[in-house]
């Protein structure tokens, strides 16, 4: 039966990779771009200007941040749309009437947004090499992060799309919580440069905690302590993996 | 064996519909089972819950004697299901459709290759393999959701409506594919609003009528239930007036040139036809007004709607 399981896995892992690299001018290549851009922006033209951030250059410490960004937003928008879709066109009941048990099709989906997640940060570090050269201090730490965060991301994504009802509701979410919070998360500015306050408050951004391991994994340099930071993402994992978990089981959104 | 055992099947919906009211059912390995009942009935709900897209209120299902809530894996694996409306992702190949359907399954991509190649050419597909589901016709996405629901060999397959939409042609050639597969085993459930093909095709039969079961019977007893019969008449020549028949009241004149008759369970053809040649009636051909399973379907649902009316 763990054989017949490990197939349905492959399965819709193999299925969600398909989707989005059949559509890839629509889903590999706009983040790689909108990333160079803000290489050229704000890390070249602009960048030159700040001068040194946290004791580099800013370019430098922006490009672990961008990337970040680019696989928390790609993790998250993979699974809300492909899970949205699947429920809208009704074919997420060719799973339902299978024997996949709940924990696979969690696992199959996530897989899939993670893949592209890290796909698009792929990408992304291969464009910086164009503005930056390449250094990594902890490749370990780099890799870990990169999927710790693709998987939260990917969870996440998986409920807002369980709840959504149209299309608007899978942008809401995107647009107005997880955007503001990527650009408060310390991609662009170390915390330092923050009143007391708004490094508290700033605190409270789990963002900060993916980014700046992220960013430690590459410069070796961060506003938070790594493990603290690691420790952070598992906790928000397991979170969510066991809602996600109880919102399928129940149905919620997918069985009347 | 039973191929399906459903007791006290309820369904409240979160409206308040009670869509099933506590219905039994038992379909026997093997069967060519029709599931009628008129729109809103009861039936898609019924399919819904033993497929697993519906939650049932109360109750229980069993699949060749596994429960789709204790032993969901088995119960699921002996199921295949063709559902009423499409629900295939159109962007994906055809072919991709099937092989990860089986993939679902847990049959692997070699095997799932094979039985594709095997099901989309006996149901024609077979040349629209790379085509994206959306540029199939209606029919042929039809016969999509039926190589679907059999790449994993289930040993009860349900279709809900599987010829909705399909011209006459091709409906007759899924037919003589469905009484095919029947022959090698696979118990079929069909639901469909063409009672000629219940009719045709199957041996027992149950109606649902407002989230419970009003008859549940074979076939030849159901029909026996029809105590009478309307047919059209053509007639040779002009007919002015509705003719007076000692053993027909119901005539109706279509036009000059037909009638239609309802012609009691005691009385036959023959005795019409003398009837009408004494009054130098000649008939030229005749035909049912509907299928028989249709007028007494209609019958039935009808004589429910009166009782809950009262």
């Amino acid at each position: 039966m763990l054989y017949q399981f490990w197939i349905a896995y492959l399965t819709i892992t193999r299925k969600e990779i398909m989707r989005f690299t059949r559509i890839w001018v629509q889903t590999i290549v706009p983040p790689v771009v909108m990333v160079a851009l803000y290489f050229i922006i704000f890390g070249n033209l602009i960048g030159q200007r700040i001068g040194e951030m946290d004791g580099m250059n800013y370019i430098d410490f922006l490009m672990p941040g961008l990337v970040m960004m680019s696989i928390i937003t790609n993790s998250y928008t993979n699974v809300v749309s492909s899970f949205y879709g699947a429920k809208y066109s009704r074919h997420i009941e060719e799973m339902q009437i299978a024997p996949v048990p709940d924990l696979v099709i969690l696992l199959g989906f996530v897989s899939g947004g993670m893949v592209r997640g890290i796909s698009v940060g792929i990408a992304v570090t291969l464009v910086s090499l164009l503005f930056t050269e390449f250094s990594i201090y902890n490749p370990f730490i780099v890799l870990l992060v990169a999927l710790l965060t693709s998987c939260l991301f990917a969870l996440a994504g998986l409920i807002n799309a369980i709840f959504a009802n149209s299309f608007d509701d899978i942008t809401i979410v995107p647009t107005f919580v997880l955007t503001p919070l990527t650009y408060l998360g310390g991609i662009f500015y170390s915390i330092k440069l923050l009143p007391e306050i708004w490094q508290q408050v700033s605190l409270g951004n789990p963002i900060l905690y993916m980014v700046n391991s992220f960013r430690y994994g590459f410069r070796g340099s961060s506003d938070i302590d790594p493990l603290t930071a690691i420790l952070v993402i598992l906790f928000f994992i397991s979170v969510l993996f066991t809602v996600c978990l109880m919102l399928l089981a129940r149905g919620t959104g997918i069985r009347q | 064996m039973h191929a399906l055992e459903i007791s006290n099947l309820e369904k409240t919906y979160a409206s308040g519909l009670q869509a099933l009211k506590g219905i039994d059912l038992t379909v026997e390995e093997g069967d060519f089972f029709a599931l009628l009942g008129p729109n809103g009935a009861g039936k898609s709900t019924c399919i819904g819950i033993i497929s697993g897209l519906v939650n049932k209120t109360a109750g229980s299902v069993r699949i060749f004697d596994h429960s789709i809530d204790q032993e969901f894996i088995l119960a699921k694996s002996l199921l295949g299901s063709v559902p009423q409306e499409f629900n295939f992702n159109t962007f994906e190949p055809t072919e991709e459709i099937v092989i990860n359907q089986a993939g679902f399954y847990g049959v692997p991509s070699r095997v799932a290759r094979k039985e594709t190649e095997h099901y989309l050419k006996q149901l024609g597909l077979w040349q629209h393999r790379r085509s994206q589901a959306r540029r199939l016709s209606g029919g042929m996405k039809r016969r999509l959701m039926i190589a679907r629901a059999l790449i994993h060999k289930p040993r009860l397959l349900i279709l809900d409506e599987p010829t909705a939409g399909v011209d006459i042609e091709l409906r007759r050639s899924m037919w003589d594919f469905l009484e095919q597969i029947n022959d090698q085993g696979t118990t079929i459930i069909l639901t469909t609003h063409y009672l000629e093909e219940a009719e045709r095709m199957c041996r027992n039969v149950a109606i649902i009528d407002e989230g419970n079961i009003i008859q549940d019977t074979s076939m030849k007893l159901l029909l026996k239930q029809l105590n009478s019969e309307t047919l059209v008449f053509y007639l040779r020549d002009n007919l002015e007036q509705v003719p007076r028949l000692a053993s027909f009241d119901n005539i109706i004149k279509l036009d000059h040139h037909s009638i239609e008759v309802e012609i009691p369970e005691q009385h036959s053809i023959n005795d019409l036809i003398a009837e009408l040649e004494a009054q130098n009636i000649v008939v030229q051909r005749m035909r049912n007004k509907v299928n028989r399973l249709e007028e007494l379907f209609v019958k039935l649902t009808s004589k429910t709607d009166r009782t809950s009316a009262a």
